[in-house]
């Protein structure tokens, strides 16, 4: 079976992060100085084990990001767009219920009317077509059924665990210069200056474990249950995955540099430069920002509908629409992060380091790239950091509003919006509202933890008290 | 009975112990001087005895009797009633101890004992302030802190202490933030109000000559122990000191007295405070060190009637080496070539004022004018405000001028824009006061030190290495600072740093701002001392501005003294300390303790 790739805008955008990403590793390798202080991040149990579940989440989120159409066999292109995940998850898009079930359910949520093969009708909540369709008799077996496929789950997450210790042993094993079943006890038991190996096979351990067990249940149930028109919720919450981070990300892609420079700029030289940036993010402030993010998306989507026949496929609409949406978050939300930057800016350049860097005759430009910049790097990063989880917050908010993301495109924002009626319901639906919370919930902690200790480690001052103390 | 009695107090923050084993009494009436460097643990001996340690720490041991009672003991209710009423407190920065939003009367009234009327409390806070010196103190009742200059704001703080009539006064460096005239006078006040009290008083200070001047006895701390304590002579002063620290310190203040000598500087630094010692905390910096300095702890030994001291050669006076006497200090002379000419230099700033559109010229400098030849010391002295910062950031270019001439090697420098002053912009170099906002804590050293020659075209690029390693074996750092943080090195070593990186760019004249004013008082001689000598072997012309005319004596050729944005004398060191012209010099003299 052949098939066709597609980049999508935010495929080539995300992809071209992961690039930059990629050279900022190498300077670091490079740098014996940048070295020592992501060392100190990975030494840190709670730095290895949030940068362990922002791995898992990236690399859903990576393999949602490589798509492509399939050539049917009459030799047409599929109209469809699937990515390297669909096809990872191909059982859960395969088994669509009819409607709501609740999580590792055997019959549906609400009662229907049912015509029995002798004539007869009744009200009953008939078996799923899929979550539990194995089992002879649903009242007897199914405790038992999902006990014995946890229990096969979490000895398949321990398999791996091991092989994953295993795995990691073997080129530490030529690191270290020491035996196998040496490097297996170094691992558990780290030396003076070893990074945290114990949380990382820890958190991996408990992320297999956990993985294992879902997917030995999901073979047989939909673990998260299924939504109004029966599609499986677990599959939902790891297609939004990807959204989340695209907003997450390239919103700050767009942020960053109008925030760096202007702050800067503002703080550092004053007059008529501040004056009128100041003028500028004030006059953006005073605009309620809901009403200025709607606005432009509906300017957009009167955009894409004018202009729906250059779009090939649903998917890149919705895409677009996606973009759109950074583009606009990112443009009208610099201006909380400028005003921070130029407050500090103005306090920097009056410091005494700055002043003997002007008597040495040092450039502006020079001074605020060797001198101010570097020292605001840590406001830089806890903001982009706050500000993702902010972003993953408010495009939940957008979505809510009407004006978020494309309602065909999964979003834990849209998931919230449903939960709106779902809640409501008798009896209550609130399993995709879980599911969307507990995903959210663990990226966006991790993500904070994370930041938390890049900032301990990269901040000279905390360095230097953590080192009296 | 005494009013206070500390018997063994220890201290801990965590694994360190800034306080162990501090014992001491101070009797009504009686001041007690807590002497020592900072780390000396002397301000958390003084939270310790009101219980208020920072976060984390808590005392670890030891008694503190406070009128026959014991404090340890005492619950969190009546220790809070105890705070003002028994033991109060002076800080040290008038600008911070002060709450902003509320009136200084509202502030006193606070402290007073409760259960008086409104009216009664009004008098009583006109009395505290009228007390305290405050000129017209009902109409000072309802002024806010930032109506009151510094000074009046530790009057203000003083009078708040006093409201809770306390029988106990603990003065942690009350003057160390205030100018020199402005020092005396509230050192006086204090004293004043504690003999009119019968107050004890427990006056923490870094100070060798506030503790002279004010104390009865005095208490010398070094690594969180007490080290020696004696009483004050009312003529010979401290000079019965037998520890070789307190010694050694002595002999670190900068004076006229020690002029063409060079300073005694102590070396290596105050140990850790996280680990036991097994011998004398001070044997690996003393000269006298032998035998059991570094196996024994040493016990006090009695020297004379209240003079104890806690040091092995107190028992054993024979290992005393010979006293080092003072070294001669070569003083460079000045060439004739003059390197900096200064001609009715003038800057003054618009400031906004409360009507609109309202704006008022303020001089910061107001017309100065002087020179300075080679190898040539000019300290210009002042008090905080008078223009002395600014006139040097004027000279260097680095804020815009409104009047006057700055000649630079023979160049007219003034009012130069950016591009056209840098050429000239290696001649003069400046090294700030305070040694931890002057170096950027994103570079490494090497960086920094880098830094100038890079801007300014200095030497060439591949040999700057070999340069900053030179430069660093000048200012006595180890080579392997290059790929150090700043944050890493303490505040004398910082300070080393911040002239090597002055000195990077070879020029003629240093300005030094403050050079030592946030040094302790033995590290301050170790960065005299290496100015001097720098001096010496480059030819430098220096620009010394500072506060402390005691300083100047020691290294200075001349002295120009400014208020107020003019320099109101101007002279050869030895004729204005000796017969000061101007009402303002002699004012500033007389304030010297």
């Amino acid at each position: 079976m052949s098939f066709q790739p597609v980049i999508l805008w935010t495929d080539a955008l995300i992809w071209l992060l992961v690039l930059i990403c990629g050279g900022f590793a190498w300077h670091i390798a490079r740098t014996p100085a940048l070295r020592a202080s992501w060392r100190k991040v990975l030494a840190r149990p709670m730095g290895m084990s949030s940068l362990a579940v922002l791995g898992v989440f990236v690399l859903v989120g990576l393999a949602d990001s490589l798509h492509y159409r399939e050539r049917l066999d009459n030799g047409q292109l599929d109209v469809e767009v699937k990515s390297l995940l669909d096809r990872a998850l191909v059982p859960f898009t395969a088994r669509n219920e009819r409607t709501y079930s609740a999580p590792l359910a055997t019959h549906a949520q609400s009662r229907e009317t049912v015509q029995r093969p002798d004539g007869s009708t009744v009200r009953e909540t008939p078996r799923l077509q899929f979550g539990g369709a194995h089992l002879a008799d649903p009242q007897q077996d199914w405790l038992g059924d999902v006990m014995a496929r946890t229990l096969k789950g979490l000895a398949l997450g321990l398999a791996a665990s091991l092989l994953f210790a295993v795995l990691l042993a073997v080129p530490l094993k030529r690191l270290w210069r020491c035996g196998f079943a040496a490097a297996l006890v170094r691992l558990w038991r780290p030396q003076e200056g070893d990074i945290a190996w114990k949380s990382l096979l820890l958190t991996v351990s408990m992320l297999l474990l956990t993985c294992g067990a879902v997917a030995s249940l999901a073979g047989g149930y939909h673990v998260f249950g299924t939504d109004k028109v029966g599609q499986d919720v677990l599959y939902q919450s790891l297609k939004s995955i990807r959204t989340g981070l695209v907003i997450g990300t390239l919103t700050t892609l767009v942020t960053l540099p109008a925030a760096i420079g202007l702050g800067l700029l503002a703080g550092y030289f004053r007059g008529w430069v501040d004056d009128f940036i100041q003028y500028v993010y004030t006059t953006l402030n005073s605009i309620p920002w809901v009403l200025l993010v709607a606005a432009a998306v509906l300017i957009v989507q009167v955009f894409i509908e004018q202009n729906e026949a250059s779009f090939s496929s649903v998917a890149e609409r919705a895409d677009v629409r996606l973009l759109a949406l950074c583009v606009i978050i990112g443009l009208t939300g610099w201006t909380g992060l400028a005003r921070l930057l130029r407050a500090e800016t103005l306090k920097l350049r009056e410091l005494d380091y700055v002043t003997a860097a002007r008597a040495f005759g040092v450039s502006g430009p020079r001074i605020l790239a060797r001198h101010i910049l570097p020292n605001v790097q840590h406001l830089i990063l806890i903001t982009v950091v706050m500000d993702f989880s902010g972003l993953v917050l408010a495009e939940a908010i957008l979505s809510y509003v009407g004006v978020g993301v494309d309602p065909v495109m999964n979003s834990w924002g849209n998931m919230i919006n449903a939960a709106r009626m779902e809640l409501a319901r008798e009896p209550i639906v609130w399993w995709p509202l879980l599911a969307a919370f507990s995903f959210m919930f663990a990226l966006v902690l991790a993500a904070n933890l994370f930041a938390d200790v890049v900032q301990d480690a990269f901040d000279p001052r905390t360095a230097a008290r953590g080192g009296k103390a | 009975m005494s009013l206070l009695e500390v018997e063994n107090l220890g201290v801990r923050i965590g694994a360190v112990v800034p306080v162990d084993g501090v014992s001491f009494s101070i009797g009504a009436g009686e001041t007690f001087a807590l002497l020592g460097e900072s780390g000396s643990g002397k301000s958390m001996t003084a939270l310790a005895l009101l219980r208020l340690l920072p976060a984390g720490g808590r005392i670890g041991g030891g008694e503190i009797r406070f009128d026959g009672q014991l404090l340890g003991e005492l619950p969190e209710s009546k220790m809070r009633s105890l705070r003002g009423r028994g033991m109060a407190m002076i800080f040290q920065e008038p600008q911070t101890s002060l709450n902003p939003v509320m009136t200084i009367g509202e502030q006193i009234a606070e402290a007073l004992p409760g259960g008086l009327s409104r009216e009664e409390q009004r008098n009583a806070v006109v009395r505290l302030l009228g007390e305290v010196g405050i000129a017209d103190p009902a109409a000072r009742l309802h002024s806010y802190p930032f109506e009151l200059s510094g000074g009046q704001k530790q009057r203000v703080m003083i009078a708040q202490a006093l409201a809770g009539e306390p029988r106990l006064l603990i003065a942690d460096e009350p003057t160390t933030a205030l100018d020199v005239t402005l020092q005396a006078q509230i050192l006086q006040l204090i004293k004043r109000l504690a003999r009119e009290r019968g107050m004890g008083l427990l006056l923490i200070t870094h100070d060798l000559g506030v503790a002279r001047h004010m104390a009865d006895r005095v208490g010398i701390m070094y690594a969180g122990q007490l080290i020696e304590q004696l009483p004050v002579d009312a003529e010979a002063g401290l000079a019965r000191a037998f520890h070789p620290y307190t010694r050694k310190l002595m002999a670190a203040v900068p004076g006229l007295e020690r002029a063409g000598q060079r300073l005694a500087a102590i070396p290596g630094r105050v140990p850790p405070l996280d680990r036991a010692f097994a011998g004398c905390r001070f044997a690996e910096r003393c000269p006298h060190a032998f035998g059991p300095c570094t196996s024994a702890a040493p016990g006090w030994s009695g020297l004379a009637e209240g003079h104890q001291v806690r040091c092995h050669l107190a028992e054993h006076p024979a290992a005393v080496r010979g006293d080092e006497s003072a070294q001669p200090l070569e003083m460079p002379r000045p060439g004739q070539v003059p390197v900096l000419e200064v001609r009715d230099l003038a800057v003054s700033f618009t400031q906004r004022t409360g009507q609109l559109f309202g704006k008022k010229q303020i001089h910061a400098v107001d017309g100065i004018s002087f020179e300075l030849r080679m190898g040539e010391t000019l300290a210009l002295v002042g008090e905080s405000g008078c223009g002395k910062t600014t006139a040097a950031k004027a000279i260097l270019g680095l804020t815009p001028i409104s009047g006057g001439r700055v000649e630079l090697d023979g160049q007219q420098v003034a009012g130069l824009s950016e591009r056209r002053f840098k050429p000239y912009r290696r001649l003069a170099q400046i090294v700030f006061q305070d040694p931890y906002s002057s170096l950027n804590p994103r570079m490494r050293v090497g960086d920094i030190l880098q830094e100038g020659m890079a801007a300014l075209g200095v030497g060439e690029a591949h040999t700057r290495g070999q340069s900053v390693a030179a430069l660093l074996e000048k200012v006595g750092l180890d080579p392997d600072a290059v790929t150090r943080y700043p944050h890493e090195f303490s505040g004398g070593q910082r300070q080393r740093i911040a002239i090597a990186r002055a000195l990077a760019v070879r020029p003629k004249l240093l300005i030094c701002d403050e050079p030592t004013s946030a040094l302790d008082v033995s590290v301050q001689a170790q960065i005299l001392n290496l100015l001097a000598d720098l001096q010496r072997e480059e030819g430098l012309a220096m620009l010394f501005i500072t506060h402390n005319l005691a300083a100047v004596g020691y290294l200075a050729h001349r002295v120009a003294v400014m208020q107020a944005g003019k320099i109101v004398e101007l002279g050869a060191t030895r004729d204005i300390l000796a017969h000061p012209q101007h009402p303002y010099t002699q004012s500033l003299l007389a304030s010297v303790v």
